[in-house]
């Protein structure tokens, strides 16, 4: 039997809100993240990830107690990232009542943090993201800070060095492809995959169930982030709670337009397309 | 007597810094069980039921168990009877050794030895290790579906998907308590046992959702009938 295939609602925040953007960049509010997380929890989401995409000190506050009240009522491995400095930050996290770290700038600019984190917390622990924005002459770079920040890191090295160093899994994020809807970058994910021997999460792009289908089989994730395909489901078919504050772009929800870019689905939806297609997954009956 | 029954059962939830505690923690809160993270001794022993959890390397594991003094007192909880449960590590720990990086003893407690998964497949293929996700466990005798009644699989479906997180497994060398099995690749191991009082799952009920928290459920309700069985004696 094949492995099963775990399928991880990725939740973007900023300040208080759930956001999506394009390129990581471009933000739009879309509701409260724990009405999101909830819902996919429900509908049998294998894990969730909450990015604070922002992540500046003044706001850790109310990611902390987000996290706590995700954590009360959701049982299954919550990861958490975006703006971890130190081992402090980590057990931080942790103690709020995540499962996991993800860790993409601190690891670059010291990847002994991983080994430290790994050695403290279990490898399982700790996820190394890594966000790739592919150069003109195909090769593939690794950037920190929404992909801003150019560190003239190659992917596959990296990569197998944060394997090295005991990382627990990657999460490979293509940039070019992150909110657009266009599909994971296949061969980036397989690249990543085929070189180390830990789970690789593919991240970025999914805009139609076949764009899943595509970097499970050819691409050889062993687990997909989904953000879009999923948020903008849930947005057409309930209410969304938003956070009186108005704090950022919040006319996108206001407008009550649907987002073209994608083919949305539920969690349902997705794994018995999966399953009747051959990858097996948990499904809720 | 009335008074007593009302009183939640207390359960001791083992910290000997080889884990994050908070998801066991909770989900015992989430069904009505008191539970407390502690390394003290003489709370370790009046608990009406234990939890040793535990996740990393095996040897580190044990490293720790001596430094807290925690070898002996976990064993003379055993012997009272009263329930514990193993979780992952907390499993693993409960065997006769471990062949990781080495050999190390464990608590001996159950004969058996501790392995780990291969790196390839027969064809050659990398084989991920750790397994990480969401696998099925079976009963250990297909075909009967009572297999697991009054036990903390009670009313699970045979074939439902539990989390695991590990690179080794256990094997036992007394098959009858193999309480269910899994398949990773090409290996069957044995996810999870029951022995006397002691039940342990090398995936993690906590992080399992709904069915995960069910085995809670039915685990507090062991603790719960043992401990009304005590004051009834």
């Amino acid at each position: 039997m094949a492995k099963t295939i775990r399928i991880i609602p990725r939740l973007d925040i900023k300040g208080p809100n759930l956001v999506k953007g394009i390129h990581l960049e471009g933000l739009r509010v879309l509701g409260k993240p724990e009405q999101y997380a909830r819902y996919y929890y429900e509908t049998g989401a294998d894990e969730l990830i909450y990015m604070d995409i922002v992540a500046s000190l003044y706001e850790r506050n109310s990611l902390h107690d987000l996290i706590m009240r995700t954590a009360r009522e959701i049982f299954v491995p919550l990861t958490v990232g975006g703006g971890l400095r130190t081992i402090d930050d980590i057990r931080d996290v942790l103690r709020a009542g995540a499962d996991k770290v993800c860790l993409n700038t601190a690891a670059i600019k010291n990847p002994g943090i991983i080994r430290d984190a790994a050695r403290k917390f279990g490898s399982s622990t700790i996820i190394v993201s890594i966000e790739a924005i592919r150069q003109p002459d195909g090769k593939y770079l690794a950037y920190t800070d929404n992909g801003r920040e150019y560190t003239g890191l190659e992917v596959l090295e990296w990569a197998k060095r944060a394997e090295e160093f005991g990382a627990g899994e990657i999460m490979i994020t293509s940039v070019d492809r992150e909110g657009t809807g266009l599909g994971y970058d296949v061969a980036l994910t397989k690249k990543i995959a085929e070189a180390v021997s830990i789970p690789v999460i593919a991240c970025g792009g999914a805009g139609k169930l076949e764009h899943i289908e595509m970097v499970i089989s050819e691409g050889k994730a062993d687990a997909v982030a989904i953000a879009s395909l999923l948020h903008y489901d849930f947005i057409k078919y309930h209410k969304v709670e938003i956070y009186t504050s108005r704090e950022g772009n919040v006319e996108f929800l206001e407008s009550g337009r649907a987002f073209s870019k994608v083919s949305s689905a539920n969690l349902k939806e997705i794994k018995s397309y999966l399953l009747v297609k051959g990858y097996p997954c948990r499904h809720l009956s | 007597m009335k008074l007593n029954k009302k009183q939640k059962p207390k359960v001791a939830i083992i910290d000997y810094e080889m884990c994050n505690l908070f998801s066991v923690n909770h989900s015992c809160l989430h069904v009505g069980l008191e539970a407390h993270i502690t390394s003290d001794i003489s709370f370790i022993l009046k608990s009406d039921g234990v939890i040793l959890p535990g996740v990393g390397a095996f040897g580190d594991a044990m490293k720790n168990m001596k430094r807290f003094d925690l070898i002996n007192p976990i064993k003379d909880f055993i012997a009272t009877g009263k329930p514990f449960m193993g979780i992952c590590l907390g499993m693993q720990l409960l065997m006769s050794e471990s062949e990781e990086f080495g050999i190390f003893k464990g608590l001996d407690i159950i004969n058996g030895t501790v392995v780990k998964f291969r790196s390839k497949k027969s064809d050659g293929s990398i084989i991920k290790v750790p397994q990480v996700g969401w696998n099925a466990i079976y009963n250990h005798k297909n075909e009967d579906s009572d297999a697991w009644r009054n036990t903390a699989l009670e009313n699970l479906k045979n074939g439902e998907y539990m989390y695991f997180v590990h690179s080794f497994f256990v094997v036992p060398s007394d098959d009858s308590v193999v309480l269910s099995l899994t398949r990773y690749e090409e290996t069957e191991f044995c996810s999870s046992i029951v022995c006397k009082n002691i039940t342990a799952f090398q995936f993690h009920p906590e992080k399992s959702a709904i069915e995960g928290i069910k085995i809670y459920r039915n685990w507090a309700k062991i603790v719960e009938i043992d401990k009304e069985n005590r004051l009834n004696e």
